[in-house]
């Protein structure tokens, strides 16, 4: 509960304004607060007389808080391949790990997936629980969910990352949520805070114009998904030493009620955007199914994928799986062209972190050229295979 | 301005607009460069329950009459003209059961349309009668107890994709306009078949097609109305629906004016956006007055027409002259406003223009429409 | 066939705007709409409810306003919607949240299917739906692109992986999430707008569902929002200068570095 004291309340406004949900209005002098309240707590900060309080109430603590210790990545795997993002995991968890001065474990589940278990080592863990079975090489939601969550209970790991993949973000929440843990999702920053150990995590809200970082005070494990290509791998290190432990895990863990028919591979979806570093996206300005030759041209010049608008989606020129956006993938790779795409928020949330933005549209005044990092104003049936030629020239060089 | 809708009224302009906005805006440039009729958006209509807002209630309509149609058309004529006159021309072709048709016959038809499960299209238009619309040659005779029509209709909204066409003959050559009659011809009535699908201007999203009846036999209660009377109920027809064709003027209208100011503020020529230029903003204002007129013309129109006023003529074809001549102008003025980049297909005013055309010219050319308002004005003045 | 549709009101994403001066978010005159995905989600409900006969309950928590989006849900298509709303849920992470849609769904009655959308707008957490099949209990599928078949309690879907899609078979009762893809939403229809002004929507408190005090709101939350932050905004942008072939060398030397 939003505790206000009238005593002290000098009717100045400051909360009423500061309050994104319109829950705090002024009236008589004192600010009322009413049910839109979501208790984020930005009008006790900008309180100046300190008469807004957060009261919590009862908040049980977990009992056995200490006894859980070490810093776990799930490490994805598909078709018997890890992807990128467990790498970058093990990048980030290991300086975690060294800071909290514990083992870093990666659990590899999957079939066919011993092999890969040395990689993992060489990427920074010092410990793989090795689940590989043949019920394993197809995933599913309950039984990655089971074993996960049984090893956890079993081990008491103090933090658990995983990838902000289609994946990971499916059957992550449910373990959390059986194990009464917090999760934050699409992380893209992770810290230890120095005094207690806590973990920090920082997500974009409303896609990035605001920050947040969060905390599990009271449960372990703290668990995070972290958004793919934010974080670094290390060199791999092929003398690193590591332990494998293969994992015994029974029967009824393994039972899914989820049948696998077939697994169906699109070709335009084979690259993931989320994990390409250059991405050139089109938008109602290409015009055409036609239009996207030259944004593929230019993606192919530079060894890059095709990212779209939602209007280039919605007019049929392009399958969603190439949407970036509110609605579509949040992207962060290193370069991103933006071609015809006017940069309206709602594109804007799924790419401003990106490390360069490059706009190339008809209108001056388009909001894309606020978030750009260079642009040039003009027609784009011009510029792109102007610019994509010059691309070839310089490489031939 | 406001026109002080009903929240009924209110409630229809606003689901137009959502189909609109939703369903039109994202495939209207894609429908008129593939010449492609907007099945899906009508069904979308359907499901939204726009077909019903003319029906009367007892037969699974909302009631209403041709003022909810001018909300309709209006909102959808924003989007699209070619997808709108698609809709305005189901609504056309059942009119005279509406007006005429006996009540199994009402009973037989208006629920398919009110749901959307139907489509209707108008079949008078033929390559000898346009405008002069005495001079069909089609004919209808009663064999045993089926009619045997023959004729080719042409330029026919809506031919070959609605499945109930109102077909109008002549049923007594000899007594001219006074032997005409109307029936109802459906969609794989034996003789019944569909000619040359036309390439248009503009509106190239509806579907404009010869109907051709060859031996076309229907059974003897598909006659609508009475015997002969199938030129009034034809002139009653085009009065209800020429306020739907004038809203379609406006709808397109603001559609352009929008275009146009939102350009010219965002345009910079010589350091200043070029609203601020007097010869600009002149221009806007002249587009705006001459929408708004319009739009007050239409709704008064169609609201007197709902009245059922003995004499509808006038104020129907004055309202259909002045807001597609107004359509003309304001789009053609945008095209202005937008100067080199409004001729370009990229942006959506070209296509306006080449839509505006029509209006002026379909569902009784705006010189028949003068001609109307003349000889009701010599009959006025004794 | 009955199915709960769990729907979120969010603010409008096209009326947020980011204030220059100050760089944070301007939220007035914002206006709260249905969560986008939540909408095909009920889409993808009523079809079935159209195809296989039965009810759609539309389900969801917020503050007494989100009335309107079941009111607009109603609209669309479904029989008749359910908001848990109460102070005491103020403050609710993925996990309380989760929590309290289950209670409010053990007090509704019978099911076979509850459908979410992939994720809010507001939040992006996509932790809900996944969430409340695992308080629940319930095989789920998220991110789901296609229903494809529903016969004899079992249900086939394609789900969306970043490679492509999987065809998958489960029972009901189940839990999915839908992605874009699974349709195109109906705009609401006039009938159903004049049926959701007259709808009584049942509202329940924390009472009402018989939640644990400890369970909801903020109490209920194992995470905590420590800090909110406005992020560095992006150094100057460059425009090139010159004709449009000098543009393009400038652009092609800055891009040098991923060449």
């Amino acid at each position: 509960m939003l505790i206000i004291d009238c005593e002290k309340c000098i009717g100045c406004g400051v909360c009423e304004a500061e309050c994104a949900f319109g829950a705090i209005s002024v009236q008589d002098g004192c600010a009322v607060v009413d049910d839109n309240c979501t208790l984020c707590g930005s009008c006790v900060e900008s309180c100046e007389v300190e008469a807004l309080l957060i009261e919590e109430g009862a908040v049980q603590v977990q009992a056995d808080i200490n006894d859980w210790s070490g810093i776990w990545v799930f490490a994805e795997s598909r078709h018997g391949k890890i992807a990128e993002v467990s790498y970058e995991l093990l990048g980030v968890g290991r300086k975690l790990a060294n800071q909290r001065g514990v083992q870093l474990s990666a659990v590899l589940l999957g079939s066919g997936v011993t092999e890969s278990a040395p990689t993992l080592i060489a990427a920074g863990a010092d410990k793989i629980y090795l689940g590989d079975d043949s019920t394993l090489g197809q995933y599913r939601e309950d039984i990655y969910g089971n074993v996960l969550e049984f090893l956890i209970k079993k081990e008491k790991p103090e933090v658990i990352l995983a990838g902000a993949t289609a994946i990971g973000r499916s059957f992550i929440p449910m373990v959390a949520n059986n194990l009464g843990a917090g999760l934050t999702a699409d992380c893209t920053g992770l810290a230890i805070r120095a005094e207690d150990g806590m973990l920090l995590q920082t997500r974009p809200a409303f896609g990035g114009n605001i920050m947040a970082t969060i905390e599990c005070p009271h449960t372990r494990p703290q668990m995070a998904t972290v958004r793919p290509k934010v974080m670094q791998p290390l060199m791999p290190d092929l003398e690193r030493q590591g332990e494998v432990v293969s994992l015994s895990i029974p029967d009824r863990l393994l039972e899914s009620q989820v049948k696998v028919l077939e697994n169906v591979l699109e070709e335009h979806n084979q690259v993931n955007i989320q994990e390409i570093e250059v991405l050139v996206a089109g938008g109602r300005g290409v015009e055409s199914e036609k239009g996207f030759k030259l944004v593929k041209e230019l993606a192919d010049e530079l060894g890059g994928a095709v990212a779209a608008s939602r209007a280039a989606v919605d007019s049929g020129w392009i399958p969603y799986a190439h949407q970036v956006g509110q609605t579509g993938k949040t992207v962060c790779p290193k370069l991103y062209i933006a071609c015809g795409i006017s940069g309206a928020i709602q594109h804007a949330v799924g790419m401003q972190s990106a490390e360069t933005i490059v706009a190339i549209n008809r209108d001056k005044n388009a909001p894309i050229f606020n978030i750009a990092s260079c642009g040039i104003v003009g027609d784009l049936f011009e510029i792109m295979p102007l610019l994509t030629k010059k691309i070839r020239e310089n490489k031939a060089l | 301005m406001d026109y002080l809708l009903s929240e009924e009224e209110q409630m229809i302009k606003d689901t137009a607009r959502e189909i609109t906005e939703e369903k039109i805006i994202p495939l209207r440039a894609e429908l008129d460069e593939k010449n492609e009729f907007p099945t899906v958006i009508l069904e979308d209509m359907a499901k939204a329950d726009l077909f019903s807002i003319f029906v009367p209630e007892e037969y699974g309509g909302l009631g209403g009459g041709c003022f909810e149609i001018v909300l309709a058309l209006e909102e959808l004529a924003r989007g699209c003209v070619g997808v709108a006159t698609s809709f305005a021309a189901s609504a056309l072709g059942i009119f005279p059961v509406l007006i005429a048709g006996n009540e199994e016959m009402k009973q037989k038809y208006m629920p398919d349309i009110a749901s959307g499960k139907r489509w209707a299209a108008f079949g008078l238009t033929e390559a000898n009668a346009g405008s002069d619309a005495s001079g069909i040659q089609t004919t209808a005779v009663l064999d045993g107890d089926e009619w045997v029509l023959n004729g080719t209709k042409q330029w026919i909204t809506n031919g070959g994709e609605s499945q109930i066409y109102t077909i109008i003959a002549l049923t007594d050559p000899s007594k001219g306009a006074r032997g005409a009659s109307i029936f109802v011809v459906e969609d794989g009535d034996p003789g019944f078949s569909y000619g040359k699908k036309e390439d248009k201007m503009g509106i190239r999203s509806s579907a404009t097609r010869e109907l051709i009846l060859k031996d076309c036999r229907i059974p003897k209660d598909r006659l609508v109305g009475r015997k002969g009377t199938g030129f009034i109920t034809v002139m009653k027809t085009l009065d209800i629906s020429r306020p739907g064709i004038a809203s379609l003027g406006v709808g397109l209208g603001q559609a352009a004016l929008d275009e146009a100011v939102v350009y010219a503020k965002q345009r910079v020529q010589f350091g200043k956006p070029i609203i601020s230029f007097q010869a600009v903003q002149h221009m806007l204002a002249d587009m705006a007055t001459q929408l708004e007129a319009a739009r007050s013309l239409v709704y008064a129109a169609a609201r007197h027409i709902d009245a059922n006023p003995k004499n509808m003529s006038k104020p129907s074809s004055m309202c259909k002259v002045f807001a597609t001549d107004m359509a003309m102008k304001v789009t053609t003025d945008a095209v202005q406003v937008l100067g080199g980049y409004g001729y370009m297909k990229e942006y959506p005013v070209e296509k306006m223009m080449r839509d505006a055309k029509i209006l002026q010219i379909y569902e009784g050319t705006n010189q028949i429409q003068r001609n109307v308002i003349g000889q009701e004005l010599n009959k006025e003045y004794i | 066939m009955n199915i709960i549709v769990c729907i979120k009101q969010v603010p409008d994403a096209k009326d947020v705007r980011l204030d220059p001066k100050t760089n944070t978010l301007a939220r007035e005159g914002v206006e709260s709409i249905m969560n986008p995905f939540d909408r095909h989600a009920l889409e993808e409900g009523v079809r079935l409810k159209e195809t296989h006969g039965g009810q759609v309950t539309a389900l969801s928590m917020g503050p007494p306003q989100a009335e309107s989006v079941l009111r607009e849900a109603i609209s669309c298509g479904a029989d008749q919607g359910v908001l848990v709303s109460d102070r005491a849920f103020a403050g609710a992470d993925t996990w309380a949240t989760s929590y309290t849609l289950r209670k409010a769904i053990e007090a509704s009655g019978e099911f076979d299917l509850i459908l979410c959308g992939k994720q809010a707008i507001d939040g992006d957490t996509a932790q809900v739906g996944p969430g409340l099949a695992g308080q629940m209990k319930l095989p789920f599928v998220t991110c789901v692109q296609k229903i494809r078949n529903l016969d004899d309690g079992i249900i086939q879907v394609e789900r969306m992986m970043d490679d492509g899609f999987d065809v998958l078979e489960l029972p009901v009762p189940a839990l999915l999430t839908v992605v874009k893809d699974i349709n195109d939403p109906r705009v609401p229809s006039l009938k159903g707008k004049m049926k959701a002004k007259k709808a009584t929507i049942k509202i329940l408190s924390a009472a009402d569902i018989g939640a644990e005090e400890q369970c909801i709101g903020l109490a209920g939350s194992p995470t905590r929002v420590v800090n909110v932050f406005t992020p560095a905004p992006r150094g100057d942008r460059k425009m090139f200068t010159g004709s449009l072939e000098e543009q393009v060398d400038q652009l092609v030397d800055q891009l040098r570095s991923y060449l």
